[in-house]
C-alpha cells in the first residue's frame, strides 16, 4: 500500500520528537503553565456525557450480580439481626440516658461544634483505568464552584480531596490511594497522627496510620478524625477506626491500621465540601 | 481517513469502557488494561508508526484525566506501541500465541515502568507484592480480554484494508 503523503519521517526521529514533547509536557505539569486544564476542557465536552451514560450500564450489571448474592446473605443476616436487635434495644436506652448527659455537658463547655460545612452533591462518573491508583472523576467542576483542595466526604466519612478541576468535572484522590497522606488525630485523646494510603493494604480494606506518639493512650477501636493542624483537610471529619497498634522499630512512635468508614468499592455519590481550609 | 476515525473511535471507546463499565466488572479489584490492548493491536497490525501514534494519543487521554503529570502515560504507551510494531513483520492473521505473548510482555513492561517511576521512587520497595497482586493479576485479566477483542478487531482491519486497496486501485 502506498502512502499518500510524500514526506515520511523515519521512526527514530518520530520517537525522539514525541518523547521530547512528553518530557516537556511533564516538566510543564509541575509549573503554573500546565496544559492539563485546557486539554481537559476540550476533551471534556465529549467524554463527560458519554461516561455518565456508560456508568448507568455498569451499574445495571453490578446490581444484577449483587441481587443474587444478596438473596443468600439476607436470609442469614436476618437471623443475626434479630439477635442483634435485642442487644441494641438495651444499649439504646442506656445511650439515650448518656446522650442527655452529654448535651448538658456540651452546653456547659460550649463545645457544641458540629462541623456543618456547605456541601455539593456530585456523582462519580469514572474511576482510574489502571490498578495502581485510587482516583476517580466526579461530574461537578469549576462551573459548580469546585476548587482544588476541597474535601470530599461520603455519608459519614472522609473520601478524599480534589486534585484537579475542569469546567464540568473534577478529579478526586481518595484517602486509600498509595500517595495519599492525611494529617489526623484521635478524637478521644487529640493525639496527632498521619493516615497514609497503601496499595498493599487496599484489598484488606485498611489504611496505615503512622507517627503516633509513643506515649499516646490509643486503643483499638478509637475513632480517627482529620486534625486541626492539617493544611488542606477541615478538622473533625471522621476517617475510621484504628486497630493493631504496635511500637515502631525506632522506639519513638507507634503505628497501626485504620479501617475507613467509607465503602470505597461502591462509591456512587459523594459530597464535596465547598469550604477550603485555607482561604 | 476512515482508518484514522476508526482508530480514534477504538481508543476513546477503550478509555470510556475502562473508566466506567469495567469498574463494575473488575475481579478482585483488578481491571483489564483495554487501552494497552488497542495500542498493541494497532502497533502489531499496522507497524511501528501506527503504534507510536496510537500509544501517544491513548496515553495522553489517560494523562489528561487520571495522570499525575501530562506526558507520563503517553511516553510509556508510545514506546509499547513502537516495540509491538517491531513484530509487525511476524504478523499473521490466524496466529494467536504470538499476540498473547506480546500482550503479556507489554503489560508486564507497562506495570514495571509504572512501579519504578511512581512507586519505587517513593520508597515502596516490596516489589514482590506489587508484581504478584497488581502486575500479574492485571496481565492475566488483560490477556483474557484480548482473546475476546482481538479477532473482531482483526476482521475490521481486514475490511478496512480491502476498502483502502479498492480506492487505491481506483486512483492509482
Amino acid at each position: 500500500m502506498k502512502r499518500k503523503n510524500k514526506f515520511s519521517m523515519p521512526v527514530k526521529y518520530l520517537l525522539l520528537i514525541l518523547s521530547s514533547i512528553c518530557i516537556f509536557l511533564c516538566i510543564l505539569s509541575f509549573t503554573d503553565l500546565s496544559a492539563a486544564p485546557y486539554l481537559k476542557n476540550i476533551t471534556g465536552y465529549v467524554l463527560v456525557p458519554s461516561q455518565q451514560g456508560l456508568n448507568h450500564i455498569g451499574q445495571w450489571f453490578s446490581e444484577k450480580a449483587d441481587n443474587l448474592e444478596q438473596l443468600k446473605e439476607v436470609m442469614a443476616e436476618n437471623e443475626a439481626l434479630r439477635k442483634q436487635n435485642n442487644a441494641l434495644m438495651e444499649e439504646n436506652s442506656r445511650l439515650a440516658l448518656e446522650r442527655t448527659e452529654l448535651e448538658e455537658l456540651r452546653q456547659i463547655y460550649k463545645l457544641d461544634e458540629t462541623y456543618d460545612y456547605p456541601k455539593i452533591m456530585a456523582k462519580v462518573i469514572g474511576k482510574d483505568p489502571g490498578n495502581w491508583f485510587q482516583i476517580f472523576q466526579i461530574d461537578k467542576g469549576s462551573a459548580d464552584g469546585i476548587k482544588v483542595d476541597m474535601n470530599v466526604i461520603s455519608g459519614n466519612g472522609l473520601v478524599g480531596i480534589v486534585t484537579s478541576v475542569s469546567e464540568h468535572s473534577a478529579v478526586v484522590r481518595s484517602i486509600i490511594d498509595d500517595s495519599s497522606n492525611v494529617s489526623a488525630e484521635f478524637s478521644l485523646t487529640s493525639d496527632i497522627c498521619n493516615v497514609a494510603g497503601d496499595l498493599s493494604l487496599m484489598n484488606e480494606g485498611k489504611i496505615r496510620v503512622e507517627d503516633i506518639s509513643k506515649d499516646a493512650g490509643v486503643e483499638p477501636g478509637n475513632t480517627v478524625v482529620t486534625s486541626h493542624i492539617s493544611t488542606k483537610f477541615l478538622p473533625g471529619i471522621l476517617i475510621g477506626y484504628v486497630s493493631d497498634i504496635s511500637i515502631d522499630a525506632n522506639n519513638l512512635t507507634k503505628s497501626g491500621y485504620v479501617t475507613p468508614v467509607v465503602d470505597f468499592e461502591h462509591l456512587t455519590y459523594v459530597l464535596v465540601i465547598t469550604e477550603l481550609k485555607q482561604k | 481517513m476512515l482508518r484514522k476515525l476508526f482508530t480514534g473511535f477504538c481508543l476513546v471507546a477503550a478509555f470510556l469502557l475502562q473508566v466506567t463499565l469495567f469498574q463494575s466488572l473488575s475481579l478482585a479489584s483488578t481491571k483489564p488494561n483495554l487501552i494497552l490492548i488497542v495500542v498493541f493491536i494497532f502497533g502489531f497490525m499496522r507497524g511501528k508508526k501506527a503504534g507510536i501514534w496510537v500509544g501517544f494519543f491513548g496515553g495522553l487521554l489517560l494523562d489528561i484525566y487520571y495522570g499525575d503529570s501530562i506526558g507520563f502515560y503517553a511516553m510509556i504507551y508510545m514506546y509499547i506501541g513502537a516495540l509491538n510494531g517491531v513484530f509487525y513483520k511476524l504478523f499473521y492473521d490466524e496466529d494467536i500465541t504470538l499476540p498473547l505473548a506480546l500482550i503479556f510482555g507489554s503489560n508486564i513492561l507497562y506495570g514495571f515502568s509504572v512501579y519504578v517511576i511512581r512507586f519505587l521512587l517513593r520508597n515502596r520497595l516490596d516489589f514482590g507484592y506489587y508484581f504478584q497482586h497488581v502486575i500479574v493479576a492485571e496481565t492475566i485479566y488483560t490477556m483474557l480480554a484480548a482473546i475476546v477483542i482481538y479477532r473482531p478487531l482483526l476482521k475490521v482491519n481486514r475490511i478496512l484494508e480491502a476498502i483502502e486497496k479498492r480506492s487505491a486501485s481506483k486512483f492509482g
